[in-house]
């Protein structure tokens, strides 16, 4: 089951990109409004034909203006995902669900749509109409309804942009949950570069209808064509990290291959892997080993990388393990320091500077 | 009081709901999400019997449908008689001249429907006629019914027109509102007094029923 698709239009939107996802894969589709993201994800679901378009899923052809192919929106086994939730406002949520069913037998339907709603935490909550939901249960019904399609392509249009900051963070959080269910390609569109880097396996920033950057969160992030696109301030790495335990005072204290480090308490059990958001910006570099810092997270880590912006920044790109830090500091503070790749350096971080939305559970516990 | 005058009011009134009930649905869906040339000049050629006087619009359906019109010599031919001053005049008259009762309410309830419940309808696998009956019909079925409630009221009350079209012949075309009008005409209050309190009844549950499925749609969870 693999996404492919290739895309040209001069207007409303001009668009001119090309990108596949494979099986199971989630691939973000991020950049500023207007950049051409729900278009493309559109003509994807049918709801928009460009001058060019060729889509292919799992090996069927859903669009090919060269051949004259175009099936139509319902007939492509695609699951959506709106903004606006966009559920049926006169059914329960259980009949919302099973509307996505039509395909299977009426026997067949309300079981499958109890199970999916036990899937995304919804039980007991069935015949609620959508007006007596919450904006974060809307969205789950909504997630319900678009895997009830059994879709070949899981198509999410900013889902989360519409509830608040604390749902948002738990409805990531049971996405990543529900990683092992979903066995084909899932696109996510966003403006949100934490939500790409918490949840995707691949980023892909759009701007003006093209493809400027492409590939892992990681190496997205210190690429700096992408990096203009993105926002300076958005520049973060993903530290992969255990649990060890909550302490008294209110922290949790993780382990990582540069050391210890304790965030704001998070909700987990010991043992388990998490990754953090780190902003390249919250973090200070040291030669040696500081003392008498009110800072506690003190990782060590060698330099791998020195990229000097337009402005009076550099971003520093830090090996810690296996994994990489980034660092927006001056180019003042760069030269002091005379950092060069191969360095020995150590990264700083305030506790205080981790939100609990920087935290994302690990999506393939079983690959590290 | 003239039974037969008001049974003929009434199934002109069913058989222009009846015609029109689809014709809203499809003409008023239409309106409300498809854009196209001309999208302007038919709204507004929908809107004219409004503005036109009765005795006017009458005048035009009177030459347009006529024994020596296109569609007058047509009808001749086909059925052997005119179709001016028959009941079946009458009803073409009466669903031209209810186009705005019956298209306009149901085009704004079908433009109340976000567009994106229509693509969730698409993206579940729902046919455009499944999505129709499924969701949009439920969710607009209030704005039709309020449409065909004004047309029916309105068929029964109107006067210029049935009189221009039909004349005012017994078991064919005298409609209680031309009845009402013959009595006051022959000095029979007592006859007219009787009939209009009829219309009045008819009308008031007729509005009663309109406001009763307006409340429900305020009440449905639109977003």
């Amino acid at each position: 089951m693999t996404l492919r698709v290739t895309l040209q239009a001069k207007g409303p939107i001009p668009l001119d990109l090309s990108f596949t996802a494979g099986k199971g894969e989630l691939i973000a589709l991020v950049g500023p409004s207007g950049s051409g993201k729900t278009t493309t994800l559109r003509t994807i679901a049918g709801f928009w034909q460009p001058e060019t378009a060729r889509v292919e899923v799992a090996g069927v052809t859903w669009n090919d203006t060269a051949a004259g192919v175009c099936l139509p929106a319902h007939r492509r086994r695609v699951g959506l995902v709106f903004q606006d939730y966009a559920l049926f406002p006169h059914m329960t949520a259980a009949q919302n669900v099973a509307a996505a069913m039509g395909d299977l037998p009426k026997a067949v339907r309300a079981a499958e749509a109890a199970r999916l709603l036990r899937l995304v935490h919804l039980d007991g909550l069935d015949h609620r109409l959508p007006a007596d939901l919450s904006g974060g249960q809307k969205q789950r019904v909504a997630l319900a309804r678009a895997l009830a399609r059994r879709p070949d392509v899981l198509l999410l249009d900013e889902p989360f942009s519409a509830v608040d900051r604390a749902t948002r963070d738990r409805l990531h959080d049971e996405l990543m949950g529900l990683r092992a269910e979903l066995a084909m390609p899932v696109v996510l569109v966003t403006h949100d570069i934490g939500e790409a880097q918490a949840l995707a396996d691949r980023m892909v920033v759009i701007d003006g209808g093209r493809i400027v950057a492409s590939g892992a969160a990681a190496a997205v992030m210190s690429d700096p064509v992408a990096l203009r696109r993105l926002g300076l301030r958005e520049i973060a790495a993903m530290l992969p990290a255990r649990i060890v335990a909550h302490e008294q005072d209110g922290v949790t204290r993780l382990d990582t291959a540069g050391g210890p480090i304790w965030v704001p308490t998070l909700t987990g059990e010991p043992g388990q892997r998490v990754r953090v958001r780190i902003l390249a910006h919250e973090v200070i570099l040291s030669r040696d080993r500081p003392a008498g810092l009110s800072a506690q997270n003190i990782l060590a880590g060698r330099v791998v990388g020195v990229h000097p912006g337009e402005g009076p920044g550099v971003l520093v790109r830090i090996a810690v393990g296996e994994a990489e830090l980034v660092a927006r500091i001056t180019r003042r503070s760069c030269e002091m320091l005379g950092l060069v790749p191969g360095d020995r350096v150590h990264a700083i971080l305030k506790t205080m500077s981790v939100a609990r939305g920087h935290v994302a559970q690990d999506a393939h516990p079983a690959d590290r | 009081m003239d039974w037969q005058a008001l049974r003929l009011s009434l199934s002109l009134a069913v058989w222009t709901v009846a015609i029109l009930l689809p014709v809203s649905v499809v003409v008023g869906r239409m309106l409300a999400t498809r854009r196209f040339r001309g999208k302007g000049v038919i709204e507004g050629l929908v809107m004219l019997p409004l503005v036109l006087p009765p005795t006017v619009f009458g005048f035009y359906l009177l030459v347009t449908l006529g024994r020596n019109s296109v569609i007058g010599g047509l009808w001749q031919d086909l059925f052997g008689h005119q179709l001016v001053f028959t009941f079946e005049g009458l009803v073409i008259a009466s669903v031209i001249f209810n186009l705005p009762f019956a298209i306009q309410p149901a085009q704004r309830a079908f433009e109340a429907i976000p567009n994106s419940l229509r693509e969730a309808a698409a993206a579940s696998g729902m046919s455009p006629v499944t999505a129709l009956m499924r969701v949009e019909l439920p969710l607009a079925w209030p704005g039709v019914m309020t449409a065909m409630v004004l047309t029916f009221a309105h068929t029964l009350g109107e006067f210029g027109i049935v009189l221009m079209v039909g004349g005012s012949i017994p078991g064919e075309t005298k409609t209680i509102a031309i009845a009402i009008y013959d009595r006051v005409q022959a000095f029979d209050m007592q006859g007219a007094a009787t009939m209009s309190s009829v219309l009045v009844v008819i009308s008031l549950v007729t509005i009663a029923a309109t406001f009763a499925l307006s409340a429900r749609v305020g009440q449905r969870p639109m977003q």
